[in-house]
């Protein structure tokens, strides 16, 4: 538990030394002749959260809600990775990392930090596998089981 | 043992009982002759994992069918495996055969992770990564395994796999990728949303009905009066790990 205190200690220093060095150079490198990346506009009318909030923030909320959902079983929609995905998938590659373009890509290949995210997580929106088919849809989807309606009121976006 | 029941039993029981109800108008007819049971679990998505629940399964083996591998597929298109059984794939759950030597009757079961309430996969876990979540689900939190791989050393069933290359395309619900080792998480992702297992699913509808999943922890859910009402074993009891996969007819 110590470890992993410290170790969360110490990558929020990076992260802070990382964003620290980011707001120090970007403008000076716009102007050096290393564009700004272009990003595709969500899916949606507007993020979970402020735009200038996520974008310094987003690591967290989404480490938070990481160990939240695998450790706990909290499943809110609100901070999880896979809204994110559903909402930024780019219209040309259906991916938000698939192409420098794509918006998780864009801007971690301008800032120069290396992201893991992909490594397991898929980058694209999909349906649930069909286990079965022809089987009825899940109950949930159906919006027969009594958790539907949590579920959607818990969605934000 | 009889001490815990009591104490658990006897404040609650009114209360356990309306949640019953609850769970009983759960069961929802979807099409003529399919009933799909909720099962009793209903909570919102943030509140999370209860600890008065146990999830286990109960696989009667005697109507497992040989050489069916119904469950196997659908683990596999569930969770994204390749169904490869190479000795670097990853196998969550696979069909063994025994066979009686003086007889010769050979009968099938699905093995799998048994999710033991005491599992060496947690114990010898340097890191924190083999857990338990509270309703008795092991789990491997691939945020934080180093693929050491001493859990699978550890487990006694041999349940758990390496992932040895890089993966794509995953189910968005089950993350996967190379470096960690992985297992059965009971189709956790499903569970939490009031669903059984891909694979008790799959056994179900194909008419084998060999697998019951349920709390085990409930002494009214379909799974405990099984349990409490005909003879049953766990693999290797004489470990004392307690586990949640239980079986029958072997
Ligand atoms: S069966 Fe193996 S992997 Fe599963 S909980 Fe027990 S020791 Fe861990
Ligand atoms: S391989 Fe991962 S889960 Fe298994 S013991 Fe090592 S760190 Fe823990």
């Amino acid at each position: 538990m110590n470890g992993m205190a410290s170790l969360g200690k110490w990558l929020k220093l990076a992260l802070l030394a990382g964003a620290a060095a980011l707001t120090a150079v970007a403008p000076h490198q716009a102007t050096a002749g290393s564009a700004k990346p272009m990003l595709e506009r969500g899916k949606g009318e507007q993020c979970v959260e402020d735009t200038q909030f996520m974008r310094r923030n987003h690591m967290d909320l989404l480490k938070h809600h990481r160990n939240e959902t695998m450790r706990q079983g909290i499943r809110t929609t609100k901070h999880s990775l896979k809204g994110c995905v559903d909402c930024h998938a780019s219209t040309k590659t259906g991916s938000v990392a698939a192409s420098k373009d794509d918006f998780c890509a864009a801007c971690h290949s301008y800032a120069a930090v290396k992201l893991d995210c992909w490594d397991c997580h898929a980058t694209k929106p999909k349906k649930r596998p069909a286990t079965l088919a022809g089987m009825p849809p899940a109950a949930s989807e159906t919006g027969t089981s009594p958790m539907a309606p949590a579920l959607a009121g818990g969605k934000t976006q | 043992m009889s001490d815990l029941h009591n104490q658990t039993e006897i404040p609650d029981s009114s209360e356990r009982r309306d949640f019953l109800k609850l769970g009983a108008l759960a069961a929802t007819v979807l099409a003529p002759g399919v009933m799909l049971y909720g099962i009793a679990n209903s909570r919102p998505p943030e509140q999370g994992a209860s600890s008065k629940l146990r999830w286990g399964m109960l696989i009667d083996t005697t109507k497992c069918g040989n050489g069916c591998n119904t469950c196997v597929t659908a683990c596999n298109t569930e969770n994204g495996l390749n169904g490869k059984t190479g000795p670097q794939d990853s196998q969550w759950i696979r069909k063994v055969n025994i066979k009686n030597l003086s007889n010769g009757f050979e009968h099938d079961l699905p093995m799998m992770c048994q999710h033991c309430e005491n599992p060496p996969c947690v114990d010898v876990c340097p890191t924190g990564a083999s857990m338990k979540r509270a309703d008795g689900i092991v789990l491997v939190d691939r945020h934080i395994c180093i693929g050491c791989r001493y859990c699978m050393m550890a487990c006694p069933y041999k349940a758990r796999s390496f992932v040895h290359e890089p993966i794509t395309d995953q189910n968005p619900e089950v993350p996967r990728g190379k470096g960690c080792v992985e297992s059965c998480t009971f189709c956790v992702q499903r569970v939490d949303r009031d669903e059984t297992p891909a694979c008790v699913e799959a056994c179900n509808a194909n008419g084998q009905n060999a697998m019951i999943f349920g709390d085990l922890n409930n002494p009214e859910s379909e799974i405990s009066k099984a349990l409490s009402g005909q003879a049953s074993v766990e693999v290797r009891a004489d470990l004392r790990l307690n586990t949640g996969v239980r079986y029958q007819g072997i």
